[in-house]
């Protein structure tokens, strides 16, 4: 199983902070989305991606997550060399993160 | 204005080259009281002031003028007032163009208000203000263009409540653009924090229009949009109590649904608990979406702390140029053919000392956007090298050695593109609320 057969995303920016929403379809997967997306998890997905910081918020009214990207674009979307300054394919990249059976 | 039961909004575009029909759509059928139009980038305004630079009259969105034609008759005609962003860098200006163009179509009186106080490059000159997203502040950035308060919403309701039709700011926070007509359609007081975070709340979600109704959403299985050619724009019927009915008018394509409603309300969203606005710091953790029908979301709850002491400043400055170029490689072998391109033109810039900085080699439809290390090697790849220069005539040369792979690099290269391009960057400072002067001008056409 992976990520997207339990959530869509959303990806934004503010500067050169990317954020990412993961919300579960179904309010009761919220507690697996919980326990095994974690920061770490996404952070080794995005093998490639480098970051200051990442921090995420846990939202269980929405049975959602927000991942907060500090310095994951480049700069910054006004000054970024990157195709998309923006990171909006970012969220996108998540969708096929690994769910095991052992989660 | 007196209180009445609920008040229908609607966003007309969630950026400056947003599509126009769907706006259209909404004033003929959504029997709206508000419409607001969410037009500026966050270096528009740079950009804008020099376009204002060459021409006094000008400075604001170049599209407001075909918007307003396209839309402003069914406004009047259906009672329709429209705020809007789209002054950038000259509200004033653009408050007299589209007066002028509302008395050439025809529209009988017509006020218009512009919204002036939000440019503080002259406070950010004078001053060192320690800038908040890097280090420094901003007296280390050279050549300052501009610098705009993000305001709140008490100017945009000052003006409706003068009579205007038509609001026209510079910067002030998105969601203000909606949380302006409903304080002053319900008679909300700015110091109030929990309904200045519904008012917030709302205009979240409403503000980047088509990304609420199945825009920035549609995939596969379970994420498919009817209708996305014909994507409708979404509205919300705000109650006094600051709940909401977020829906679309009927006919018009995609989906708003508890899905794409909960995409939106988190989205560019930081700490979901602290929301900062000029007018208050919202707090999302206690909204509540329920689906009431097909296209038809109840959003209740949400709230907010007293507004902070600072306002937000970007300030837009020259940083020099981005350089160019592109080159398509195909068949066995195309990733590395262009890797060893792409290395014989950072080599090349090296041995020809171009004063270039940066330098990066992406590998489109390899891994230029992705992140991850799990892509496969295509069978095509374009190789784009990028980097950056202080003078234009250094930024070309990058785009000029991937040229020259054509007959002086590995085999098979083809479809080459260069550009060269100038680059407004923008810092974010916080300054001292009591700096910015919001006032309001009244323009009749």
């Amino acid at each position: 199983m992976q990520l997207g057969d339990f959530a869509h995303l959303r990806t934004g920016d503010k500067g050169d902070i990317s954020q990412v929403s993961v919300v579960a379809y179904d309010p009761a997967d919220y507690p697996l989305l919980a326990r095994v997306v974690t920061v770490d998890r996404v952070l080794a997905h995005l093998a490639r991606l480098t970051v200051r910081r990442a921090t995420r918020y846990e939202l269980p009214g929405l049975a959602a997550l927000n991942f907060v990207l500090e310095g994951a674009l480049s700069g910054g979307v006004t000054r970024s060399l990157s195709l998309d300054a923006h990171g909006k394919t970012l969220g996108a990249q998540l969708l096929d993160l690994p769910i095991g059976d052992g989660d | 204005m007196t209180a009445r039961p609920f008040v229908r909004i609607g966003a007309g575009a969630g950026f400056a080259g947003d599509r126009i029909e769907p706006a259209l759509e909404l004033v003929e059928k959504g029997r709206l009281d508000f419409l607001a139009f969410e037009c500026l980038a966050e270096r528009t305004i740079a950009l804008a002031q020099n376009a204002r630079r060459s021409d006094p009259e000008g400075g604001f969105d170049p599209l407001l003028l075909e918007r307003m034609r396209r839309v402003l008759p069914a406004a009047r005609a259906h009672g329709v007032r429209i705020v809007t962003n789209a002054g950038a860098a000259n509200p004033l200006g653009a408050a007299r163009a589209v007066a002028t163009l509302a008395k050439s179509l025809g529209l009988g009186a017509v006020r218009i208000a512009a919204v002036l106080g939000d440019d503080v490059v002259e406070v950010v000159r004078a001053a060192a203000f320690p800038l908040i997203d890097r280090d420094g502040s901003s007296a280390d950035l050279p050549s300052i263009l501009s610098a705009n308060a993000y305001l709140g919403a008490a100017p945009i309701a000052e003006g409706l409540a003068q009579g205007a039709d038509i609001i026209i700011t510079g910067r002030v926070g998105d969601p203000a653009l909606f949380a302006g007509p409903l304080i002053d359609a319900f008679g909300w007081s700015i110091d109030d924090p929990v309904m200045m975070g519904r008012a917030t709340m709302i205009g979240h979600l409403l503000e980047c229009a088509g990304q609420l109704t199945g825009g920035y959403f549609a995939d596969a299985h379970r994420k498919q949009v009817p209708g996305l050619a014909r994507l409708g724009f979404p509205l919300a019927e705000v109650s006094s109590d600051g709940s909401a009915v977020l829906t679309k008018v009927s006919g018009s394509g995609g989906r708003l649904s508890l899905a794409s409603c909960k995409e939106q309300l988190l989205y560019e969203i930081l700490d979901p608990a602290a929301y900062y606005q000029a007018d208050v710091i919202a707090d999302f953790r206690s909204v509540a979406l329920s689906q009431a029908g097909p296209d038809r979301v109840v959003v209740t709850g949400g709230g907010g702390a007293p507004r902070p002491d600072t306002l937000k400043v970007s300030i837009g400055y020259d940083d020099g140029f981005i350089g160019e170029g592109q080159i398509a490689y195909a068949g066995p072998g195309a990733v590395d053919r262009a890797r060893l391109a792409g290395a014989v033109v950072r080599e090349r810039l090296a041995l020809i000392e171009a004063a270039v900085a940066d330098l990066r080699c992406d590998l489109i439809g390899f891994d230029s956007v992705d992140r991850t290390d799990l892509g496969m090697p295509p069978r095509e790849v374009r190789l784009r090298v990028s980097g950056r220069a202080a003078r234009e005539v250094d930024a070309a040369r990058i785009g000029a050695e991937v040229e020259a792979l054509y007959t002086n690099g590995p085999f098979g290269g083809g479809g080459v593109t260069r550009s060269v391009r100038p680059v407004v960057a923008v810092a974010s400072t916080l300054i001292p609320r009591d700096r910015v002067t919001p006032h309001v001008v009244m323009v009749e056409a």
